[in-house]
């Protein structure tokens, strides 16, 4: 576990170390000739002022460490280290909503609006797709469990951020039911923010649980199909329990191992679809942050929220193992 | 139940897959795929595929115009109308030692809405004495409106030719169009030349009829001529798609679009399932302590976040269309490495893999003789059902505005209809023609692959 955060750290700062490392020596540079600009220095000439502002910026280069390369084993250790221990250090464009430009803060303050609207809509679909799962899993064959293949076929061939900009056109500019941008207008010291901000969340929300339920369903019709043919079910069906207990404590409750580590995996990981998803809706979360990132090559935040996602995601899978481990017996926590 | 029994041979295989509906309905969309791949090739100069990113070149076309067949379902919007010199009635005529040149072209204007925009093209040769340039629009009532008087640019040698064109934003044109705002019955905004030169005097609505359009040339030095002459009427259809914000025509970038997905998705998912292959079969039959590097090593890439990781790579290394297969290979190969790791640690217990062992064979000719050629039904499976998440990739990177500038790709196109606001703003040829390509492609490969994985796969066949 903490082998491949160390790994992914290594590989973020590696591969935008040298990048930094510029754009750190430009802000220098700017910053020096700036101030002898604005101050009262008098120069004998132009060569004179040149050395001056070299030196100062070989003294500011020395100070903060830049003389040496960013993989000289002082300062690599020194930002691996910072960075996992969550200090982040401080962004060089974008700033909180408080001004804040510390990345920690930044990131926190956006960190509760993606879970919100993943959460959600994660939840909204493990339920339509272990219900609709199961119930076409007992109709295996019949016209509802094809349509139901076929639907998921076809939507998970969409990518779900183009949905997102389908439903921004028939609900925002066709039929104007839902605002075309999620970001909510009221001030979040404002009461009516939380109301606010659920009305903007809901097109994202539907959005989501449009493109994902059917492949759901479809992978819990899958195990549940294959516990359905066991010979306990056939016993319990001798026995006359009623089907639907049989479908849905029995039957579901089996298949529930591998389901909730699809859950789990996907949950984690929909930090991925969320840059996406969230830059088209401009959904104020870390997806957007990220984006926003990307656009002005704010590198603090571009490592800061890669490490973050990877934190998340390495978590949820080692509380997964455990999980299924309680659900299934047979697998011994090692 | 082994896996050696479960091995099929190539002719029930291409039985069993011309028995399955949906694997068929995959393949006529690849084959209907690969037919709008010949036509791009074929049809579409490559020079207009490689001048995507370049405004000037796509200037004379309209600016966010729908599709033209869009004409037939509702009101009858303008068309795009370009008229050349070939068009036009050239006439001339000598006056005291000022010549005159008149390029006129008759435009019939009959829809039920205003052009988008308009542009006069010109072109004179001329020499010191720079010549009088005079546009006037002689409107179906009789009415007749000049628009444009003003002397070209002096040259700067001897002779020279020199060629611009007259926006109808120019502020000459809204500056000489308020004479005529006592014409009309209802006020009118000059600054909206396209509007109040196509409507009517009376009630505010499109005056229909016959506008002849006069591009009048002085000329005084008797070597000067008008060398060129036209007029673009915007329209606000275009085309079998549309064009997009910047003009550009939308059919070359969604055409153009199909042979870069489907290299793309291909090269991504061939190389990304071999190597997988090729790993997971090491691992799985050297076993012991390689099996257990080699799978540590694969649960870190397994665990890597793969967009946030594309992202930084393409920011920093670059955007070129080969650097972004590449990366997208680096995260291509993890999956396939489990389940080939899977079925080598079965089928290295099999007798004829021990018998070929005890014959002193290597290692590497028993992974690559014996075992390998096995799981090829199952690899060809693999690769197709790849396909879709390489396309989808790449749509992602490029919809973030990280993908090849110079190649227009589907991600792209949506890239700029979503910084360009197209949904807002209701320009659906701009935004819904790319996602359905994206999604037909992967759709065709998923049909194709599970359709394969049916008959291949020993774990899916039992279901």
């Amino acid at each position: 576990m903490v082998i491949v955060l160390f790994a992914t750290l290594v590989l973020t700062i590696a591969l935008l170390g040298p990048t930094m490392d510029r754009i750190l020596l430009e802000a220098i540079r700017f910053y020096v000739v700036e101030q002898v600009n604005q101050s009262d220095i008098r120069f004998a000439n132009a060569a004179e002022r040149q050395r001056y502002i070299d030196g100062q910026i070989e003294l500011q280069v020395k100070t903060i460490g830049l003389d040496e390369p960013w993989y000289a084993p002082k300062r690599f250790t020194n930002t691996v280290l910072k960075v996992m221990v969550l200090d982040l250090g401080k962004s060089n464009y974008l700033t909180s909503e408080t001004g804040s430009a510390n990345v920690r803060d930044i990131i926190l303050e956006k960190m509760p609006k993606t879970i919100l609207l993943f959460t959600t809509s994660t939840l909204i679909v493990t339920v339509i797709g272990l219900y609709l799962g199961a119930f076409v899993a007992n109709r295996a064959g019949s016209v509802w469990d094809r349509l139901n293949s076929s639907f998921a076929v076809f939507s998970g061939s969409f990518p779900t951020w183009w949905v997102g900009m389908l439903m921004i056109f028939v609900f925002a500019f066709t039929y104007h039911i839902f605002p075309a941008r999620a970001t909510p207008l009221t001030p979040p010291s404002d009461p009516a923010y939380a109301l606010d901000l659920l009305y903007h969340m809901l097109l994202p929300l539907i959005t989501i649980v449009l493109v994902a339920f059917g492949s759901w369903a479809y992978i819990v019709r899958y195990f549940v199909v294959g516990i359905l043919g066991e010979d306990y079910i056939a016993a319990k069906r001798a026995a006359g329990v009623p089907e639907n207990r049989i479908l849905y404590s029995h039957a579901l409750k089996n298949a529930a191992p591998p389901i909730v580590t699809v859950i789990a995996l996907s949950l984690a990981s929909s930090f991925g679809g969320a840059i996406t998803v969230e830059a088209v809706f401009g959904w104020p979360g870390m997806g957007s942050l990220y984006y926003q990132a990307i656009g002005f090559l704010d590198i603090p935040i571009i490592i800061g929220l890669t490490y973050i996602s990877t934190v998340i995601f390495i978590i949820t899978v080692f509380l997964t193992d455990i999980i299924y481990a309680y659900f299934d017996p047979r697998v011994k926590v090692a | 139940m082994t896996v050696a029994a479960e091995v099929i041979s190539r002719s029930e295989i291409i039985k069993e897959f011309r028995r399955s509906k949906s694997g068929l309905a995959g393949v006529v969309i690849l084959f209907g795929l690969i037919m709008v791949t010949i036509y791009a090739v074929a049809a579409i100069p490559l020079e207009s595929f490689g001048q995507w990113n370049n405004p000037n070149f796509w200037i004379d076309l309209p600016k966010a115009a729908a599709p033209a067949w869009t004409n037939l379902l509702g009101s009858k919007v303008p068309e795009h109308i370009v008229l050349t010199a070939k068009d036009a009635a050239v006439s001339s005529s000598v006056d005291g030692g000022i010549r005159t040149v008149t390029h006129s072209y008759t435009v019939n204007f009959n829809y039920d809405s205003y052009p988008s925009d308009f542009m006069l093209l010109y072109s004179a040769r001329y020499g010191g004495t720079q010549p009088i340039l005079q546009i006037d629009v002689l409107r179906p009532d009789g009415n007749e409106f000049q628009i444009y008087f003003a002397s070209l640019p002096s040259s700067q040698q001897g002779s020279n030719e020199f060629s611009a064109r007259v926006f109808s934003t120019d502020r000459q044109i809204a500056n000489n169009l308020r004479n005529y705002a006592g014409i009309f019955e209802y006020p009118q905004d000059t600054s909206r030349p396209h509007v109040m030169i196509f409507s009517d005097s009376q009630q505010n609505r499109v005056l229909k009829g016959t506008y002849v359009i006069r591009e009048t040339f002085y000329f005084f030095d008797p070597g000067d001529s008008a060398v060129n002459s036209g007029v673009i009427l915007g329209g606000k259809v275009y085309g079998l798609m549309g064009t997009d914000e910047l003009r550009r025509d939308l059919a070359v970038g969604i055409l153009w679009g199909a042979p870069v997905a489907l290299f793309i998705g291909l090269t991504v998912s061939i190389a990304g399932i071999i190597i997988g292959l090729v790993y997971g079969v090491v691992a799985g039959y050297k076993g012991k302590r390689t099996d257990e590097g080699l799978m540590r090593i694969n649960d870190v890439f397994y665990s890597l976040p793969t967009l946030p990781l594309l992202v930084i790579l393409s920011v920093t290394i670059g955007r070129s269309i080969f650097l972004i297969t590449g990366f997208l290979v680096i995260f291509g190969w993890v999956g396939m490495a489990k389940i080939s790791r899977s079925l080598a640690l079965q089928l290295k217990n099999m007798q004829y893999v021990e018998a070929a062992k005890l014959m002193g064979q290597s290692d590497t000719k028993i992974i690559f003789k014996h075992i390998i050629p096995q799981l090829i039904p199952l690899t060809f499976a693999s690769i197709a059902i790849a396909v879709p998440g390489a396309i989808l990739g790449e749509a992602a990177l490029s919809f973030l505005g990280l993908g090849d500038p110079s190649i227009p790709t589907w991600g792209q196109i949506l890239h700029d209809a979503n910084s360009a606001g197209a949904a807002p703003r209701g320009l659906w040829w701009w935004i819904v023609p790319p996602g359905l390509m994206i999604a037909i492609t992967g759709l065709a490969f998923v049909l194709i692959g599970n359709a394969l994985d049916a008959i291949v796969n020993p774990r899916s066949r039992k279901v």
